[in-house]
């Protein structure tokens, strides 16, 4: 150790080691360096989750501390017919939306890519269903899916193809479609400009080399461009998948999980049980339920997505 | 019209005063004498705070919040008010409660105080005092205000919720007077349907609308959610009945109920697509304002909700009650507030300003011109009369807090009535959730 090589032989140095390891040794520093990034993690990630975990085995209520009861949750929410339609619910809006989600915003990334007039500007209008607050854009939905003053619905009649309104939030189906299409619709320029800056990091030579031995534009996509994305694709899908699993404000302003609960994401019923209604160990517990399904979307991201190790320079596996 | 002003209420015994009597310096005058002889003392360098739900008219938190700048001047003690959506105040409240910290006040729905009960101040006294002086409380709000002997909470006003009507679609179907039994009511809907001016009850998670039809329906049929010792025994014939009776009446709404929230009937209703629904006086008051809705306005009436197979009202209106924390550092100032707010020259007022939108929850309050003014608000004042409370036959409290807050019975009406379920397994799954809130 090269700090305590320079103060060896020093007999004042012995005496104060205690004090003075503690602020020069290296390994010391090292954990006084990290030491605020550890508690912020602590405090507002680690403490958070865990605690989670607890309330969800106790039958704790709003503003009164619960007694263990061990997995009574889960297994109550195990014969829990709402709570198995809202896992169906979830994954269902989950995979749909974020394939469309994906394909649609790959689809416009490789569009921006080109040298298109105005590109500045058309980037900026991409960008625009993601800078309205959610909240907004779900009432102006709201209106739009409104079972009596729909603007589809009012222009179709007028067309005369259709001869009443169309029961957008009202159906089930009808609401889910409804509401995964608004998830869609906030999410595309998210993954659109996310996958345009991983298009702009591919290197023009590679296009001109492949032109230059006779690629067609499928090959140069299916060849260069793909697997050169593929490390950004799994960073933006994980974001993707996260946030439309854990979606709520959308739900919640446009049918607040209806009608009879087919809507209802794990999100929203967790807020319904633990907060409207007060169970705070039963919404915890639902929550927690998610935590599994997160780490399973996690780990296909990164694994299945990001098998190549170009970044290290190795070669693929 | 009657017109009772204070001179004749001083005279017949009662202190009731005029609304609208005292206004600017002359409530001042009065709030000053008041304070003089209020049995409650504010401690002195009292500070307040509290924390209502967000008005629905906006005339009703002007008129609170010269009531609260008149305890202000009278007193000396300051009031900070905060407000929140009706279903926030409920969260808040609890964690205040568990915590110890929060506002000294809150004014909420229903059964709040219910939900712990023993961290309400005790006010006992001011709510004996205003029985006494203002002609007793009506027993619903008697059984919303205490908890065993003590009143942990001063039930303050109903809102209301009555059958709204189109007056000229309802005659052009054969009912110039609105059903008043349930049977009636169900042919009504039908005619209404048949002459293209169909009607509608939300059926989504409407905390208001859909809670205050349900429940009518459930208990007009003979069903209830629990037995009173808290039993549940919503799985009966009676249930069924009244599921089969809802999904006859949904058949004759309009489509698209079941995604309705509590805006959803007052939208509709206000743009000539529906005739009749539930709701407060909100649509009226919205039409009146309104120079485009006039017409509405003046084609509209209320109508209390028919009555059942039972043979007695069965009818949920909301109750806001407000209760000061114990843990408060002046709980003499917060029962003069709860006792200033409630006497007759602050709440005469108050109602008026809330134009039937608030009901009394005190017999003498039966007298305010509001509910002559204008008929077509004067069944608003029998809601405090005619509720049932949130328990049903069941204790209120925070069970019954909860199967409300949880939409229990909405989704049971909504399985049923949308076709996702039969009738048994709709009624399975809320006795399931509901064994589980009443355990």
């Amino acid at each position: 150790m090269a700090d305590l090589a320079i103060h060896a032989g020093t007999a004042s140095s012995l005496d104060a080691t205690a004090w003075d390891r503690l602020k020069t040794n290296r390994n010391w520093l090292g954990f006084w360096f990290m030491l605020p990034a550890v508690a912020f993690l602590v405090l507002f990630l680690a403490y958070p989750l865990f605690l989670g975990v607890w309330l969800s085995l106790t039958d704790a209520r709003i503003g009164r501390a619960g007694e263990f009861i061990g997995l009574e949750n889960y297994e109550w929410l195990w014969g829990d017919s709402v709570f198995w339609l809202s896992v169906f619910n979830t994954l269902l809006y989950t995979g749909v939306a974020s394939a469309i989600k994906f394909a649609v915003g790959l689809y416009l990334a490789l569009l921006l890519n080109q040298n298109l007039p105005f590109k500045a500007i058309l980037r900026a209008i991409v960008l625009i269903p993601f800078i309205v607050p959610t909240v907004l854009s779900a009432i102006a939905f709201w209106w739009i899916f409104d079972a009596q003053f729909s603007i589809i619905s009012w222009s179709l009649r007028h067309l005369g193809l259709i001869s009443s309104n169309i029961d957008f939030l009202g159906d089930a189906w009808n609401a889910r479609w409804s509401v995964i299409f608004v998830n869609i619709w906030r999410g595309v320029p998210f993954v659109a400009i996310t996958l345009l800056a991983g298009l702009q990091t591919v290197q023009p030579s590679l296009y001109e080399a492949a032109t230059i031995d006779g690629a067609s534009r499928w090959q140069m996509f299916r060849y260069i461009t793909y697997p050169l994305l593929t490390p950004i694709i799994a960073v933006v899908m994980t974001f993707s998948v996260l946030f439309t699993f854990t979606d709520f404000q959308l739900i919640w302003v446009l049918t607040r999980g209806g009608p009879v609960n087919a809507t209802q994401l794990m999100a929203t019923l967790s807020y319904q049980r633990a907060i409207l209604s007060g169970h705070l160990g039963e919404g915890a517990a639902i929550s927690t339920a998610m935590v599994p399904f997160l780490l399973g979307a996690i780990l296909i991201s990164w694994f299945g997505l990001q098998r190549r190790k170009w970044q290290q320079g190795e070669s693929n596996d | 019209m009657t017109i009772v002003t204070r001179r004749t209420l001083i005279k017949s015994g009662t202190a009731m005063g005029a609304a609208g009597a005292l206004t600017g310096p002359a409530l001042l005058e009065w709030a000053k004498a008041w304070a003089q002889s209020a049995p409650w003392k504010p401690e002195s360098g009292a500070q307040l705070s509290l924390l209502r739900w967000k008005y629905f008219v906006q005339s009703e938190d002007d008129a609170f919040v010269q009531i609260m700048d008149a305890f202000t001047k009278a007193t000396g003690v300051k009031v900070a008010v905060s407000r929140e959506s009706y279903e926030d105040v409920q969260p808040k409240a609890s964690v205040a409660a568990n915590t110890g910290a929060g506002q000294d006040l809150f004014w909420g729905l229903y059964s709040l105080p219910h939900l712990f009960p023993d961290k309400c101040l005790d006010v006992t006294d001011v709510a004996d005092y205003l029985g006494k002086k203002y002609g007793g409380w009506v027993p619903s709000a008697v059984a919303y205000g205490k908890s065993g002997n003590r009143w942990i909470d001063i039930p303050v006003c109903y809102s209301g919720a009555m059958m709204n009507y189109r007056i000229d679609a309802s005659d052009k179907a054969g009912f110039s007077k609105f059903p008043d039994t349930t049977d009636a009511f169900l042919e009504y809907t039908k005619a209404m349907k048949s002459n293209n001016t169909p009607g509608g009850f939300a059926l989504g998670h409407a905390s208001g609308d859909a809670n205050s039809w349900v429940h009518w329906c459930l208990w007009a049929n003979g069903g209830n959610v629990v037995d009173k010792d808290d039993k549940v025994i919503i799985n009966s014939p009676e249930t069924e009945r009244a599921l089969n009776y809802a999904k006859q009446l949904y058949a004759n709404m309009i489509p698209g109920t079941a995604s309705w929230n509590d805006a959803s009937n007052n939208k509709a209703f206000l743009a000539g697509d529906i005739y009749w629904t539930n709701n407060g006086i909100s649509i009226y008051i919205a039409a009146k304002k309104d120079p485009s809705k006039n017409e509405i306005a003046k084609d509209m009436n209320h109508a209390v909700w028919p009555i059942g197979p039972v043979g007695h009202p069965t009818e949920l209106h909301l109750l806001y009650p407000i209760l000061a924390m114990k843990y408060t550092k002046y709980p003499q100032a917060c029962k003069a507030l709860m006792n200033f707010m409630m006497e007759a020259d602050q709440f005469n007022k108050w109602l008026e300003a809330s134009q039937g939108y608030l009901t009394q929850t005190l017999n003498a309050y039966d007298k305010n011109p509001v509910w002559t003014a204008d008929p077509k608000a004067t069944i608003f004042g029998l809601a405090g009369k005619r509720t049932l409370t949130a328990g049903g036959l069941g204790s209120v409290g925070e069970k019954a807090a909860s199967a409300i807050s949880d939409f229990v019975v909405v989704d049971m009406f909504a399985n049923f009535c949308t076709g996702r379920e039969d009738a048994k397994g709709a009624i399975k799954i809320a006795e399931r959730q509901l064994q589980r809130i009443y355990r």
